[in-house]
C-alpha cells in the first residue's frame, strides 16, 4: 500500500516536470514578451532593462532552475498583460472553475449514474432507448452549440435563468463561491449542464454496458440462484462491480471537465481560469499560460491519485497485500 | 414416458418441457418434450454432448431461462406444486430455499467484491428468520461441513484469496445454505483440476446424502455418473434419449448413442476396441434431421430411422427412444 502510494507519487512528480518543461519552453520561446507589456513608444533601452528585470537573459538551464524553484514557491512570474502575480490571478479564479467543474460533475453523475442503470436494467424499455438516442445527441453536439442552446431556451425565450455571469458570489476568506446565494446558484445551472452534458452522456453508457455485462456474469446469475431479492443482485452485486471503471472514467472526466471548462466559461462569461487563459492567449500573456498549463496538469495527477486510491476501497482484489494464499 | 403409479409423489417432476428460442427465421427448439422425475434424495445424472439441452433442461427447472429463451410447453412439478408459470417473486422464494443450484465455474460463480462470510449470511438471511449473529454462526458450520479449513478466518477473505476447488466448496455451501429438497449441479467439476474433481463430487454426494437432498446432476463425465448417480438420463438434441437405473444404462446401454458415449469411460470386463466410436457431431437446433436426430451418426440406422421420430419407451428396466426397440416384446429389451 505504501509502496504503491509513494511509486504512484514519484510518477506524479515525473509527469509534472515534464509539464513544467513544455510551460518552461512555452514561456521563452513563443512570441516576445516585452513586445505585449510596453507601448510602441517605449525606446530600445527600455525594453532591454525590462528584459533583464524578468530575468530573460539568463542561461535556460539557470531560467529552468529559478523558473522549478519560482513555481515551488507559488511563485508563478507577473502577467504581462495584467502586471499582477500570476499566482494571485489563476487563484482568484480558481474558485469559480473549480464550483462550475464539481457541480458539472454532480450533475454527470447524479444523472448518468441513474439513467444508465436503467438502460443497463431494461435494454429494451422506450425510456431507455429513449435516453440511448439523447445521449447520441449530447456526445455528438459541441458543447459551445449546446451551451448557446441553452441560453437561447432558458434564458432568451423561457427567461428563467441568467446568460451570463456567475451571480452573486460571497466571498469565504480567499475562496468565493456561488454557491450561497440563490442568484449564483441559478447562474450556475445552465453552464454546468453545459459541461457536464458530455460525461453525463459518457457515464450513462459506460454505466449502461458495464451493467449489461455484469448482468450476464456467472455471479449475477448464481445470486439469482441463491435467491436474492433483485434490489440486492441489481444494486448490491451488479452496480457494485461497475463502480470500478465508472471511478475510473469519473475521475480522468473531472480532469477534462475542468480542462474543458475554458470553452463553457468562455460562453457564458463565467469569470474562473478558463477564461483568464483564453484571454491570455489572445495577448500572448505567457505567464499565464504556463501557469494554468501547470496547474491543470496538477490537478489531474492529483485525480488519478485519488482514483487510485479509490480502487483499494472498491476492489479488494487490488489489496494484495494481505497475505491471500490460496489452500 | 409410462412410468408406473409410484405410492409417492416424486420431488421434482419435469413434464413434456419444451424450451424455444424466438429467431428471425423462426423458432429453435432446445429442449424438445422432455421428462423425467426426481425423487427425494436421489440422484440424477444427465449427459450428453455439449449443445444437448442439459443446462437449459436446470435453467428452466429453476426459473433462470436467460431471454430470448423460454418455456413452450410441458410443466415442472415440484413437490406437487407446478412451479414452471410462477410469478418471478413468487418462484424467487423457490431459488435458493428449495431448489438450490451449482454452476460450472467455482472461480466465476462468487462476486469479488464481497467476502464469503457476506455472501453466505446474505443468502442465509433472505430465506431464514435469523439475525447476523446467527446467520454467521451458521456460515461458519456450513463452511466447516464443506470442509474449509480454519473457516474462521476465512469466513472474512474474499473469493480471490481461495483456490478454484476451495471455491467451488464455497459455492456448495452457499446452494446448501438453506437447506434446499433438490439440487441443480450443471457441471460442477469440470472446471477443476482432475486431482480435485473426485473430491468435489465426493463432497457433494455426502453432503446430499446427509441432508436427503436430491441432486440433478449434469456432467460429461460418465464415470462420474457411474460412481455418484442412482438413476441416469442420456440426452441428445434437446431430447432424451435414454434413462433408467444407472447400473442399466451404464453397464447395458441400449440407445446406440448411449453406446458411444460409454466408450468414453473404460470399464471392467469391457472391450474397449469393439465399442462403436460416434462419428460426427450433433446437429445445430436449425438443422435437426428428420426422424431420429441422431439418424445420420447411426450405424444401426434403418428407414424408420430417418422418417419417423422415436418416443421414449420403457424397455425393461429403463426407457429409451430408438426404433431398434420397436420389435415384439420378446426381443426388446436385449442389448442390440
Ligand atoms: N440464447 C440462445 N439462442 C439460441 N440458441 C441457444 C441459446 N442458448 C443456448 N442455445 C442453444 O441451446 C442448445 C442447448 O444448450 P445447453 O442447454 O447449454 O447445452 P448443454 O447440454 O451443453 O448444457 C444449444 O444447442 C445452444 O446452441
Ligand atoms: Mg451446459
Amino acid at each position: 500500500m505504501i509502496a504503491f502510494v509513494l511509486r504512484r507519487l514519484l510518477q506524479a512528480v515525473a509527469v509534472m516536470l515534464v509539464v513544467s518543461l513544455i510551460s518552461f519552453a512555452l514561456f521563452n520561446f513563443v512570441g516576445d514578451p516585452i513586445n505585449n507589456m510596453v507601448g510602441q513608444e517605449t525606446t530600445l533601452d527600455e525594453r532591454a532593462e525590462l528584459r533583464r528585470q524578468l530575468g530573460l537573459e539568463d542561461p535556460i538551464p539557470l531560467r529552468f532552475a529559478r523558473f522549478i524553484g519560482n513555481a515551488l514557491q507559488g511563485n508563478l512570474g507577473v502577467s504581462y498583460r495584467m502586471a499582477e502575480p500570476v499566482g494571485r490571478l489563476i487563484l482568484s479564479r480558481l474558485p469559480a472553475t473549480l464550483e462550475l467543474s464539481l457541480a458539472a460533475a454532480v450533475f454527470a453523475l447524479l444523472v448518468g449514474v441513474p439513467m444508465g442503470v436503467y438502460c443497463g436494467l431494461y435494454p429494451r424499455a422506450p425510456l431507455a432507448r429513449l435516453f440511448q438516442a439523447v445521449s447520441l445527441v449530447g456526445v455528438s453536439l459541441p458543447t459551445f452549440l449546446i451551451g448557446i442552446l441553452l441560453i437561447l431556451i432558458f434564458a432568451v425565450h423561457l427567461n428563467i435563468l441568467p446568460s451570463f455571469g456567475r451571480g452573486e458570489a460571497v466571498a469565504l476568506g480567499w475562496w468565493t463561491t456561488g454557491l450561497l446565494t440563490a442568484a449564483g446558484l441559478k447562474a450556475l445551472i445552465l453552464p454546468a449542464i453545459t459541461l457536464g452534458l458530455f460525461q453525463m452522456t459518457l457515464i450513462m453508457r459506460l454505466v449502461r454496458s458495464e451493467m449489461l455485462e455484469v448482468l450476464r456474469t456467472d455471479y449475477i446469475k448464481f445470486a439469482r440462484a441463491r435467491g436474492l431479492s433483485n434490489r440486492a443482485v441489481h444494486f448490491s452485486h451488479a452496480l457494485r462491480n461497475t463502480l470500478v471503471p465508472v471511478i475510473t472514467i469519473t475521475g480522468l472526466q473531472l480532469g477534462a471537465i475542468i480542462a474543458f471548462a475554458v470553452i463553457t466559461e468562455t460562453v457564458f462569461q463565467w469569470p474562473g481560469m478558463g477564461l483568464l487563459f483564453i484571454q491570455s492567449v489572445q495577448f500572448a500573456d505567457v505567464p499565464v499560460m504556463a501557469s494554468y498549463l501547470i496547474l491543470i496538469a496538477l490537478l489531474f495527477v492529483i485525480i488519478n491519485l485519488v482514483v487510485d486510491l479509490l480502487y483499494y476501497a472498491v476492489d479488494p482484489r487490488l489489496r494484495l497485500d494481505r497475505p491471500g494464499k490460496a489452500a | 414416458m409410462a412410468v408406473p403409479a409410484l405410492a409417492n409423489e416424486p420431488l421434482l417432476r419435469v413434464e413434456d418441457l419444451r424450451v424455444e428460442f424466438p429467431t428471425r427465421r423462426g423458432r429453435l427448439t432446445a429442449v424438445d418434450g422432455v421428462s423425467f422425475e426426481i425423487a427425494p434424495g436421489e440422484v440424477l445424472g444427465v449427459v450428453g454432448e455439449s449443445g444437448a439441452g442439459k443446462s437449459l433442461t436446470g435453467a428452466a427447472i429453476i426459473g433462470l431461462l436467460e431471454p430470448p429463451g423460454k418455456i413452450t410447453g410441458g410443466q415442472i412439478v415440484l413437490e406437487g406444486q407446478r412451479i414452471d408459470n410462477l410469478p418471478y417473486h413468487e418462484m424467487r422464494q423457490i431459488r435458493g430455499r428449495r431448489i438450490g443450484a451449482i454452476f460450472q465455474d467455482p472461480l466465476t460463480s462468487l462476486n469479488p467484491l464481497y467476502t464469503i462470510g457476506r455472501q453466505l449470511t446474505e443468502t442465509i438471511r433472505t430465506h431464514l428468520p435469523l439475525g447476523e449473529t446467527a446467520a454467521r454462526e451458521r456460515a461458519l458450520a456450513l463452511l466447516r461441513a464443506v470442509g474449509i479449513p480454519a473457516a474462521e478466518q476465512r469466513i472474512d477473505q474474499y473469493p480471490h484469496q481461495f483456490s478454484g476447488g476451495m471455491r467451488q466448496r464455497v459455492v456448495i455451501a452457499l446452494a446448501l445454505a438453506a437447506e434446499p429438497r433438490l439440487i441443480i449441479a450443471d457441471e460442477p467439476t469440470t472446471a477443476l483440476d482432475v486431482s480435485i474433481q473426485a473430491q468435489i463430487i465426493a463432497l457433494l454426494k455426502r453432503l446430499c446424502r446427509e441432508h436427503g437432498t436430491a441432486v440433478m446432476l449434469v456432467t460429461h463425465d460418465m464415470g462420474v455418473i457411474a460412481e455418484t448417480a442412482d438413476r441416469v438420463a442420456v440426452m441428445y438434441a434437446g431430447r432424451i434419449v435414454e434413462i433408467g437405473p444407472v447400473r442399466e444404462v451404464v453397464r447395458h446401454a441400449r440407445h446406440p448413442y448411449t453406446v458411444g458415449l460409454m466408450g468414453s469411460i473404460p470399464l471392467v470386463g469391457r472391450d474397449v476396441a469393439r465399442l462403436a466410436q460416434i462419428d460426427g457431431a450433433m446437429p445445430r437446433l436449425n438443422a435437426i434431421p428428420l426422424g431420429c436426430a441422431f439418424n445420420p451418426r447411426c450405424q444401426k440406422a434403418f428407414d424408420i430411422c430417418r422418417t419417423q421420430r422415436p418416443d421414449l419407451r420403457r424397455v425393461g428396466p429403463v426407457a429409451v427412444a430408438c426404433h431398434l426397440f420397436d420389435m415384439p416384446p420378446a426381443d426388446a429389451g436385449r442389448p442390440p
